[in-house]
């Protein structure tokens, strides 16, 4: 380590401390240990700063907590002029606000390239983590106890065993203490003691964590040389009745998510369909251009999480509603300058439309560049819910899922149950009648096609939350949004839903044993099958409209 | 810098297009830009035609080459393949170009290589990419397998201590083979079978929800685990929300992706991502003069000061600095001399150190691994004591092992060691 | 026979601009000599056979959409499994000059570890049992699928949509590695077919004269189908389906085995494209080419068959000229024309011109009905 490097300007802080705080003496010698320490962090190795960060933790200053909090969220910085170190309140933003890793007060603030960012990787991050953890365990909330626990799980040792049995008898909330025991539980299966090996695997059996399940299964394997791991013929016994217990759950639960894995891909078709099943499915316009009234949307939530920055979770809400109005504007002016006039000519509205959708395509390239848009994920909405160890519902899907049945719901409101919607159901069951008692079929058309269209920028703005927003994301979902609608029944919503669902389910079910290619080749195939057998799809219309649509 | 101006004034459709006498004026060298503007590569490729545009602007303020302008012709094969070859015929027949910098995807690049070596023209491929090839009418300056691949996976094994691997992918022939290569290699570590887990995705792949799940289990067998992630382009957001969101963290599963580089990531909410790692021979974060130099051009030639710059760019910059020195020292354009002026050829690399032109037609680089941090910028956790020179022919594949590439001396881009004999793409 | 371009004022045309080509073709390129500005490169015979297979898939699309009312979205299916079936004769004929030389395997097989050739490319050593597969295997899909579909009365965007999943599932199963079709990278890198070099122009100008035959004689055929008796059925069948049926006509028979032929052609336009080209890979699959062909169509003018390789000719044209002229707009100027094509040209731009010519000639005779859907249904406006 290069000492002379860096020993010059601390000496001179130190005397400067030394000098101010004479008759603390004792802590300012344990200031200026906690300061050399944490000036070693400058340029050591990542290997060293994990030997830096353990004596950190050791020497029990407070200022260690939010020094290794800022390490980890890369806050932590040091200053070019002095190589004084500070920890700055946020990572971006220029010039920073910086606080005094001592005093934890503020200290002024100083632009970005005056300081220079003390770099973690993953190991250092990883035992940082650990070792806050440690001190997240006596957190008076209880979430964070939790995760602390979790966390302390993944890694054990003699210390952190220790600290657990000393948490096990004060803590109060019944899931930490569960992990803490179960934490416990796995250090007593080292243990001499045969009795406290099967206590162990009796509070074991509960858990439905792999981990468990991997420890387990070393009790009931052998040694390289035939013989036992475990000694004790009892305890292997119970081991292998508590793996298969788990076994069982774990397996059990897996089939819940890969029905959820099923629904949630099946909401994402139905969403992208639903906008399609008005303006293919109603009008009979072949709208190639459907992929790309969703890539705006997509867009829109780009631009308005530009234009509100910092409101991310605010953002998502109002790019819903203006999604809405910038797709539903763009299918309007659609229709009223092309697709008016190519009414009863479906074929034909499948060129148009495939040439607005070039155009759009390359409209956006020309705006946004052909690079994708980063488009930032709400709290919210990132992570997963836990329910237990084995199954976890990631919120992005879960929320999409109610999303998608939210807006469906709307839909089917608007359709059903508002005058404008009755107009549509009467322009598209009998044209020449509905016109006959005075509706003003041409607003309704810009209107029906203004409607699915909108609905197509809403489903944009999930897609955003999913996938690339770039000038090619509409192509990548057209073919699927025309199977579904098609599968379910032209002119159908209720088809769209129920053959949405279903095609992600059955894609989902099939996806481990076929893989991923072949599953979704496999439904296709069978749509085609299925086509065949009822040609006009799963809830074929009915009554003379029928016929022309 | 303009795209040339063409004839526009064709209205005797066919005829004009096919009789139009490329109107070349003597005193210009006519570079050949074959980038897909449009499309699904166009993402990628956009860049790519920018920062020739920059060079070219560039040395044309230098006072050109030779005495005279150099003068961009860009064309727009919009991600198809059968449309690469025949606009790179385009530019070698009609607008009869000196140079040509073009391609991206191993497709793109195979559809125009009959091309190029039937007219004879140059061309430098800018994209790390699965090696297994050598033609003399190429200049390779991206990464060869081994100069991306392998240090990768020998930092994991060493630093991080991994001992069990999934190799993902997407199906095409680049994952493919350096899935390929690594599975051998790791064998030859003595990783055990089972300990591998390969899979492929189609392109655009955009439902991760079960595999990742598998990778989570496969992942938490008790032995650290890692991902190595050739996924290519599109599908990479995704995968990595995916991760996010099952809470696989780069502390638990690291995945060390080849295709991903800071532009990708500039589309990307890269908080999530931190810790992910990538190899690459260039990082936007290395602190060198030249680099700092570089990036402040870019930013004022694209006008926008938030651009990233990635390593195919920087491949680009070092495809044509050796061409402007190859034409320098050859003193003239001409296809076959400048061939022959290129091999032993250096140019300072962005980020320290020389790219030499190899005999191979591959180059030196350095390699880096980064860490994603949270700004979408990587943090250089390893690099390369020097430089690796490019590998035509991997070791580790049985078919290619005793196959070896040599311009200079053998002139065969595909000569069999044991058999003596020289084909492959180059056979007449 | 002869009779038959005798009210075909368009098809003699037609018939005589292809032999123009297949004459003056060859004669521009091999015996003008390269200085000249009367000599047609080599480029521009690549561009020539590449629109001439091209127009070839337009016709066979024109034969069932603009005569009988199939519209099939799936189309370039049929193309590239022409493409394909080419693809691997030209790669057997690779033989041991391939990268890793071996004498029987391909290239991406050797690299697969594949040790012996999969039991689909037996065979395909030899051209007559590959010109015969590239018949065969379009034509077999083609009765399967159209047997399956017409016999269900599968019609209308029904059959368009399943067309579309068709090609591509097909897409996506060729592109799996594992396939035995070489992945994403398809066939490349060929060197010759039947012994003749296919990077020598002559060899081009050849394929470039043979393509330009087939389609002089593909578009006989296809008028001596829809002048003949069974034509006027098919024609019937697309105006008023169920009156035909009612009047006794087998009419799923006629749909099938018009659009059979149909693939046929389109496999055959395949594979005369591949050793042109020098490439054949999944992407040709692509829904959205077979899209594209369909627009060709509807920018010549459907139901005409010459208008439809004047469209696939036309559009390609555009998109060639508009990609190297206009790079970073080009896709506007392409989404403009089919907008303004289908807004203001209805039967394409053959079908406005002859519509011209037929008001010049007789002033006043009423605009003929666009008739368009099944039933003959054009109530809505």
């Amino acid at each position: 380590m290069k000492r002379s490097a860096w020993g010059g300007p601390w000496l001179v802080l130190l005397l400067a401390l030394g000098g101010a705080v004479l008759p603390v003496r004792a802590q300012s010698q344990k200031d200026a240990a906690f300061l050399t320490t944490l000036g070693q962090l400058r340029d050591a190795s990542y290997d060293d700063k994990q030997a830096i960060v353990e004596k950190l933790s050791q020497s029990g200053h407070p200022g260690v907590r939010a020094v290794l909090q800022a390490l980890l969220d890369e806050r932590l910085y040091y200053r070019n002029s002095d190589q004084r170190i500070f920890i700055a309140k946020s990572a971006e933003g220029d010039p920073l606000k910086l606080v005094d890793p001592l005093t934890l007060k503020d200290a002024g603030s100083a632009s970005a390239d005056s300081m220079t960012q003390i770099g973690t990787n993953n190991a250092l991050r990883h035992s940082v983590r650990l070792t806050l953890a440690r001190y997240s365990l006596s957190s008076p909330d209880a979430a964070v106890r939790l995760d602390a626990a979790r966390e302390i799980l993944t890694s054990l040792d003699d210390a952190t065993i220790a600290l657990l049995r000393e948490r096990l008898p004060l803590e109060k909330n019944a899931a930490v203490k569960k992990e803490i025991a179960t934490g416990i539980a796995l250090a007593d299966l080292d243990s001499t003691d045969a009795s406290a090996r099967l206590n162990a695997i009796a509070t074991l059996k509960e858990s439905l964590s792999q981990d468990v399940r991997n420890r387990l299964e070393q009790l009931t394997g052998k040694n390289s040389d035939g013989s036992f791991t475990e000694p004790d013929e009892r305890v292997r016994r119970a081991a292998a009745a508590a793996m298969q217990t788990i076994d069982g759950w774990r397996t059990f639960y897996a089939d819940i998510q890969i029905l959820f894995f099923g629904l949630s891909l099946g909401s994402v078709l139905v969403l992208i369909a639903t906008g399609l099943a008005i303006t293919f499915g109603v009008m009979g316009v072949i709208n190639m251009a459907h992929g790309e009234l969703m890539m705006l949307g997509a867009y829109t939530t780009y631009v308005v999480q530009m234009i509100m920055p910092g409101h991310i979770a605010l953002s998502i809400l109002v790019s819903i509603p203006a999604a809405f109005i910038v797709s539903g504007l763009a299918g309007v002016a659609m229709e009223r300058t092309i697709i008016q006039y190519l009414y009863g000519r479906p074929l034909e509205t499948l060129l148009a439309t495939f040439g607005v959708s070039l155009i759009l395509q390359q409209g956006v390239r020309s705006i946004f560049t052909a690079l994708n848009r980063s488009v930032q994920t709400p709290d919210f909405m990132s992570g997963s819910l836990r329910l237990n160890d084995a199954l976890e519902i990631t919120y992005n899907r879960l929320y999409i899922v109610i999303f998608t049945l939210l807006v469906f719901a709307l839909l089917l409101l608007i359709l059903k149950r508002t005058r404008i919607g009755l107009d549509i159901r009467a322009v598209s069951q009998n044209r020449a009648m509905a016109k006959a008692m005075g509706i003003r079929t041409e607003w309704v058309d810009a209107m029906t096609f203004g409607l699915g269209s909108g609905i197509a920028g809403v489903a944009g703005v999930a897609l955003s939350q999913l996938t690339n927003v770039g000038p090619n994301l509409g192509q990548s979902y057209i073919i699927d949004s025309f199977m579904v609608v098609v599968f379910g029944g032209v002119g159908n919503l209720w088809g769209s839903l129920v053959g949405g669902m279903s095609m992600g389910v059955v894609n989902q079910l099939l996806e481990p044993y076929a893989g991923a290619v072949l599953a979704k080749i496999l439904v296709l195939v069978a749509l085609i099958l299925f086509i065949q057998a009822r040609p006009r799809g799963l809830f074929p219309q009915v009554g003379r409209g029928a016929e022309d649509k | 810098m303009k795209p040339t101006g063409r004839p526009m004034t064709t209205w005797l459709l066919t005829a004009g297009l096919v009789f139009s006498a490329a109107a070349s004026a003597q005193n210009t060298i006519k570079v050949g830009v074959l980038h897909s503007l449009s499309g699904t590569m166009a993402i990628s490729e956009t860049t790519l035609k920018d920062t020739i545009l920059m060079m070219i602007d560039q040395q044309n303020k230098k006072g050109g080459l030779l005495g005279k302008k150099l003068e961009a012709v860009v064309v727009d094969p919009a991600s198809n393949w059968p449309l690469f070859a025949e606009k790179a015929s385009e530019l070698l027949e009609k607008d009869k170009v000196a140079v040509v910098f073009g391609c991206w995807t191993s497709v793109s690049r195979k559809s125009v290589l009959p091309v190029f070596e039937k007219d004879d023209g140059l061309l430098f491929y800018p994209v790390q990419y699965e090696g297994e090839e050598s033609s003399r009418n190429v200049i390779y300056t991206g990464a060869a397998p081994n100069q991306q691949a392998i240090p990768a996976v020998d930092y994991l094994m060493k630093e991080v201590g991994v001992k069990r691997w999934v190799l993902e992918g997407t199906d095409y022939v680049y994952p493919r083979t350096t899935n390929k290569i690594l599975e051998a290699y790791l064998r030859a570590k003595g990783v055990k079978p089972e300990d591998i887990s390969i899979n492929y995705t189609p392109f655009g792949y955009s439902n991760w929800q079960a595999r990742v799940a598998e990778i989570k289990k496969f992942g938490s067998a008790g032995k650290k685990t890692a991902v190595v992630s050739t996924i290519n382009g599109d599908a990479n957001v995704p995968f990595y929300k995916e991760l996010a969101n099952q809470k696989i963290s780069a502390e638990n599963i690291p995945v060390v992706a080849f295709s991903v580089g800071e532009e990708e990531l500039s589309g990307v909410d890269t908080k999530p991502l931190v810790g992910h790692l990538a190899a690459w021979n260039y990082f936007e974060s290395i602190n060198t003069p030249a680099n700092k130099a570089f990036i402040d051009q870019w930013h004022a030639f694209i006008k926008n000061p938030k651009r990233t710059t990635n390593d195919p760019m920087e491949a680009s910059y070092i495809g044509f600095n050796l061409w402007v020195k190859a034409v320098q020292k050859a003193g003239t354009t001409q296809t076959d001399k400048v061939i022959a002026a290129l091999p032993g050829l250096s140019t300072p690399n962005l980020t320290g150190g020389t790219a030499t032109v190899l005999p191979n037609h591959h180059i030196t680089k350095p390699v880096y691994i980064g860490e994603v941090k949270a700004d979408g910028q990587f943090n250089v956790v390893w690099k390369s004591p020097g430089e690796v020179p490019g590998d035509a022919w991997s070791d580790y594949l049985p078919g290619s092992k005793d196959i070896e590439a040599d311009w200079v001396t053998l002139h065969c881009g595909n000569y069999n060691k044991v058999t003596k004999k020289c084909s492959g793409q180059n056979y007449k | 026979m002869p009779g038959l371009l005798q009210r075909d004022r368009g098809g003699r045309w037609f018939l005589g601009i292809l032999a123009a080509v297949a004459i003056f073709v060859p004669i521009l390129n091999l015996a003008v000599p390269a200085g000249s500005a009367l000599h047609l490169s080599d480029y521009g015979i690549g561009l020539i056979g590449k629109y001439l297979c091209y127009g070839l898939l337009a016709l066979s699309i024109d034969l069932i959409w603009g005569y009988c009312g199939i519209l099939s979205l799936g189309h370039g299916a049929f193309f590239a499994l022409g493409g394909y079936a080419m693809g691997m004769y030209l790669m057997r004929e690779i033989g041991p000059r391939g990268v890793y030389g071996d004498p029987i395997l391909p290239d991406f097989m050797v690299f697969l570890n594949w040790k012996s050739l999969p039991w689909f490319w037996h065979g395909f050593n030899h051209l007559a049992f590959a010109a015969l597969m590239v018949m065969v295997v379009p034509g077999l899909l083609g009765l399967v699928f159209g047997w399956f579909a017409f016999r269900s009365r599968v019609t209308g965007v029904y059959f368009s949509i399943i067309t579309q999943a068709l090609t591509y599932a097909l897409m996506l199963a060729f592109f799996r590695n594992d396939m035995g079709f070489g992945g994403n990278n398809g066939f490349t890198d060929f060197k010759d077919i039947l012994g003749f070099d296919l990077h020598s122009d002559r060899t081009h100008v050849s394929l470039l004269v043979i393509t330009a035959v087939i389609l002089a004689a593909a578009y006989l055929v296809c008028r001596w189908i829809v002048e003949s008796r069974a034509g006027r059925v098919i024609r019937a069948i697309r105006d008023a389906e169920s009156r035909t049926r009612f009047l006794g006509y087998s009419v799923e028979s006629y749909k099938l085995w018009l659009f059979v032929f149909s693939c046929v052609l389109a496999g055959i336009a395949g594979s005369l494209y591949v050793p042109q080209i020098g490439i054949i890979n999944p992407s040709e699959f692509d829904p959205i080419g077979s899209i594209e062909a369909v627009i060709w169509v509807a920018v010549g003018g459907r139901g005409t068959l010459y208008g439809a390789v004047a469209g696939a000719v036309l559009v390609n044209y555009a998109k060639t000229y508009f990609t190297g002229a206009l790079p970073e707009i080009w896709l506007y100027a392409l989404g403009l024309l089919f907008v303004l094509v289908t807004r203001f040209l209805p039967d394409g731009i053959i079908g406005a011109w002859e519509l011209h010519r037929k008001r010049r000639a007789l002033p006043d005779s009423p605009e003929p009905a666009h008739v368009e859907g099944e039933e003959g249904v054009i109530v809505k406006k």
